[in-house]
């Protein structure tokens, strides 16, 4: 496994925190709950093995906060 | 994302103004990934905008960008396309501005059929001033100038702006991205007046003041009460009651205004 | 040059405006009919195609002047050209003009006001409107004709300021001159001068819209197209045409915009003085109303009342120091116009006591009558 793929499976999904204003829409809506909030109501990637690649989350981030890693599985 | 937002976006601008939860930085995500989609040239596309949260969208888009005044966009985009016709102009505009100070603008762009792509952020309300109604808001919205419900109908503006000319009108939402993104790029590939109603949300005024909850339990609304015009086709009147429908609304081939105008300055020019 | 290369036709003000237009280099024009400046847009919808310009009628006044602004971010020279109720709409857009800084050339007819007035009737109740008519603290240019000759001449001279100052210029018309038929010598190209915008440098790396690069205060001004890709707003902003909330910068844009206008003063201002030197009165008259004053002068010389003229052919930025000298010599200035004394206002306080004003104020649509300033010279002398 190359070192890039390795990186995806541990971290599929990146926030980028500075641009999160917490709106919940991330982890509202992702189907597997990968996505929960922090004490500020900020995205954070809880847990990632769950993740399938769906990019409901990046799609729906207003505020382009959110990149998924590599493609659906 | 990250490869069009450093291409498409002035990032050094982010992040935008709008309030957290607020779907206008989800519908201009969809422009941008339509505007890819139809390899445009950055260079020889104007982004043009009327005032508003969602007239705020091209200062943030790295292209040539026009912020203009209150529902005048449209007849600033008409100076610059006909002046030049070899500039894609595209017009981003909210429901206020659109439709109602800027209504006239609208329909009279759609009845010239000139060659614009019109991008219509539908929240049913005035964000920017802080929430009062719109011509889109909804019989019964509560809004801060309507505080007993909103007594006034309003526009399905795909309709008037069909009526009007228009060769492509389509509607879209921004929880059905993908399709929001199709409905785009085909109105920026048609040589004509082009019209799409993206709705919005604005959880900030009409969420709260009509207790629709939550950002994306706004998000989900939509995606409960949007259908695809296919979908629709296939349903019984008691099932679309309440739905809006999604998808191409209208498409004809229609005469475009500056090819025409071009004929009359070769003919002139000839004599 | 010799008589037969003389061009001379016969031409009402409007059309004389039209092809003033079109020797200055117009390529957009966009307008919404309006009595009496309808001739205007109707030769300019013939003449534009001609000369491969676009014409294009708008649906309402607020449109044409947004169509216009619009153009000229693309590089074209644009201009409209409406009446009274007309200006009163444009003036929204008209003041994003000057905020966003693209030229343009705004002709208004002036018609008998207020509201829908006279239509047919001259006026010129509009010099305070072109003035203060759009919101906010603003410089403005205002050129005020009164011969045909000069409508053709001053809607050249309209659109060379507007391209040297990055601004919307103003041309006052009123019913006489642009509905009057006169002798115009149409000069051959090359004859006026034509100025063209100054454009960035080729090859400028890290272009600014509003940055202005030299003593003028006028950023060079690119054109969408062009490769540049810069954000235009009336929102105040800072050099790279991005809105800011910060005092400081909005404090100074207005500033600049009113500098770059204060340090053209000389090639902005033109006056016209006629027996200025021994005169114990002198008429200051603009637009229709100069002609009058004309004749009333010179019957009053040949009684051998000492009477001269300052004609004010540009009236915004108002020539206060050009009035101011005359009114140190003059014991009497006499201010007829067609208003109730708009400008006759505005001298009084340029003029800080040295001399005594009088006005002469027609709100009829009567043209103000060689007679009306012959009993007013004989009054104050
Ligand atoms: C001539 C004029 N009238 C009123 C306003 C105030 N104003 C600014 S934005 C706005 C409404 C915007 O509503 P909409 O177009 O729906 O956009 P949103 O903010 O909801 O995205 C109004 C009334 C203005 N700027 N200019
Ligand atoms: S959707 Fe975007 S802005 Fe909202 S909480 Fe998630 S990451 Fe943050
Ligand atoms: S890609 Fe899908 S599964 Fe993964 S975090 Fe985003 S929404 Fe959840
Ligand atoms: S006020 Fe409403 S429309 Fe404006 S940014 Fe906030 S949520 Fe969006």
């Amino acid at each position: 496994m190359s070192m890039n793929a390795v990186k995806e499976q541990l971290e599929p999904v990146v926030v980028n925190l500075a641009w999160c204003k917490g709106c919940g829409i991330c982890y509202s809506l992702c189907p597997t709950k990968v996505l929960s909030s922090n004490e500020l109501g900020k995205s954070i990637v809880s847990e990632p093995n769950k993740c399938t690649r769906c990019k409901i989350c990046e799609n729906h981030c207003p505020d382009y906060a959110i990149t998924v890693m590599g493609v659906k599985k | 994302m990250l490869a069009h937002l450093e291409k498409y976006f002035r990032t050094e601008r982010l992040p935008h103004i709008w309030c957290p939860g607020c779907a206008n930085g989800i519908i201009v995500k969809s422009l941008v990934e339509a505007i890819d989609k139809a390899g445009l040239d950055q260079d020889k596309t104007v982004i043009v905008s009327g005032i508003g949260c969602s007239s705020r969208a091209p200062g943030y888009l790295n292209f040539n960008t026009l912020h203009t005044t209150h529902g005048r966009a449209i007849a600033f985009a008409t100076g610059v396309k006909l002046a030049n016709p070899e500039l894609n102009v595209i017009v981003v505009t909210g429901d206020g501005d659109g439709t109602s100070i800027g209504g006239n603008h609208l329909i009279h762009g759609a009845r010239r059929n000139i060659d614009l792509t019109v991008l219509l952020f539908n929240n049913s309300i005035y964000g920017m001033t802080g929430g009062q109604y719109s011509p889109m808001s909804p019989q019964g919205a509560k809004a801060t100038t309507s505080p007993y419900g909103n007594i006034e109908r309003p526009f399905d503006i795909c309709n008037l702006v069909t009526a009007s000319g228009a060769s492509y009108v389509a509607r879209g939402n921004s929880y059905h991205t993908s399709q929001l993104t199709n409905l785009i790029y085909q109105g920026l590939q048609n040589k004509g007046f082009s019209f799409i109603e993206a709705i919005s949300t604005c959880p900030v005024y009409f969420g709260r003041k009509n207790k629709l909850g939550r950002p994306a339990d706004m998000l989900k609304m939509q995606k409960e009460f949007c259908i695809s015009k296919e979908a629709a086709e296939k349903m019984s009147a008691e099932e679309k009651a309440g739905k809006v429908i999604t998808g191409v609304l209208h498409y004809a081939e229609l005469p475009e205004y500056t090819e025409q105008y071009q004929k009359i300055v070769d003919k002139c020019q000839r004599r | 040059m010799t008589v037969t290369d003389i061009k001379a036709k016969l031409m009402q003000g409007n059309q004389a405006c039209a092809e003033g237009a079109i020797y200055a280099g117009i390529n957009f024009y966009a307008g919404y009919p309006i009595t009496p400046s309808t001739e205007i847009a109707e030769v300019l919808a013939e003449r534009m195609p001609e000369e491969g310009g676009k014409f294009i009628q708008m649906e309402d006044e607020i449109a044409s002047m947004a169509a216009i602004v619009g153009a000229s971010l693309t590089g074209a020279k644009t201009m409209t050209a409406t009446s009274g109720p007309g200006f009163s709409l444009k003036q929204e857009n008209f003041g994003y003009g000057i905020v966003a800084e693209t030229p343009c050339v705004v002709v208004n007819v002036q018609r008998l006001g207020p509201s829908t007035g006279g239509p047919t009737a001259p006026a010129q109740g509009d010099m305070m409107q072109a003035r203060w008519g759009t919101h906010g603290d603003h410089p403005v240019i205002a050129l005020c004709p009164s011969t045909v000759q000069e409508c053709f001449d001053l809607t050249v001279k309209a659109f060379n300021l507007a391209e040297e100052f990055r601004t919307p210029v103003l041309l006052l018309l009123d019913e006489v001159i642009g509905h009057m038929r006169e002798r115009v010598f149409v000069p051959q190209p090359g004859e006026l001068e034509v100025v063209d915008r100054i454009k960035p440098e080729a090859g400028t790396q890290n272009y600014l819209a509003y940055q202005p690069v030299d003593s003028t205060l006028v950023p060079p001004m690119a054109s969408f197209g062009d490769g540049y890709r810069f954000h235009v707003t009336g929102l105040l902003h800072d050099e790279t045409g991005f809105p800011t909330n910060n005092s400081e910068v909005m404090g100074s844009l207005i500033e600049r915009l009113h500098q770059k206008i204060e340090r053209g003063r000389e090639k902005i201002v033109i006056v016209e003085e006629i027996d200025i030197d021994d005169a114990d009165v002198v008429i200051i008259a603009y637009g229709c109303v100069a002609r009058s004053a004309q004749k009333a002068q010179k019957m009053a010389r040949k009684k051998g009342q000492k009477v001269g003229i300052l004609r004010l052919i540009t009236v915004w930025p108002f020539p206060e120091e050009e009035v101011l000298r005359v009114a140190e010599k003059a014991k009497a200035l006499i201010v007829p116009e067609m208003n109730r004394g708009q400008i006759k206002d505005v001298v009084q306080s340029a003029v800080v006591g040295k001399a005594e004003v009088y006005g002469i104020g027609n709100v009829d649509g009567e043209m103000v009558s060689p007679c009306q300033i012959l009993a007013k010279i004989e009054e104050v002398l």
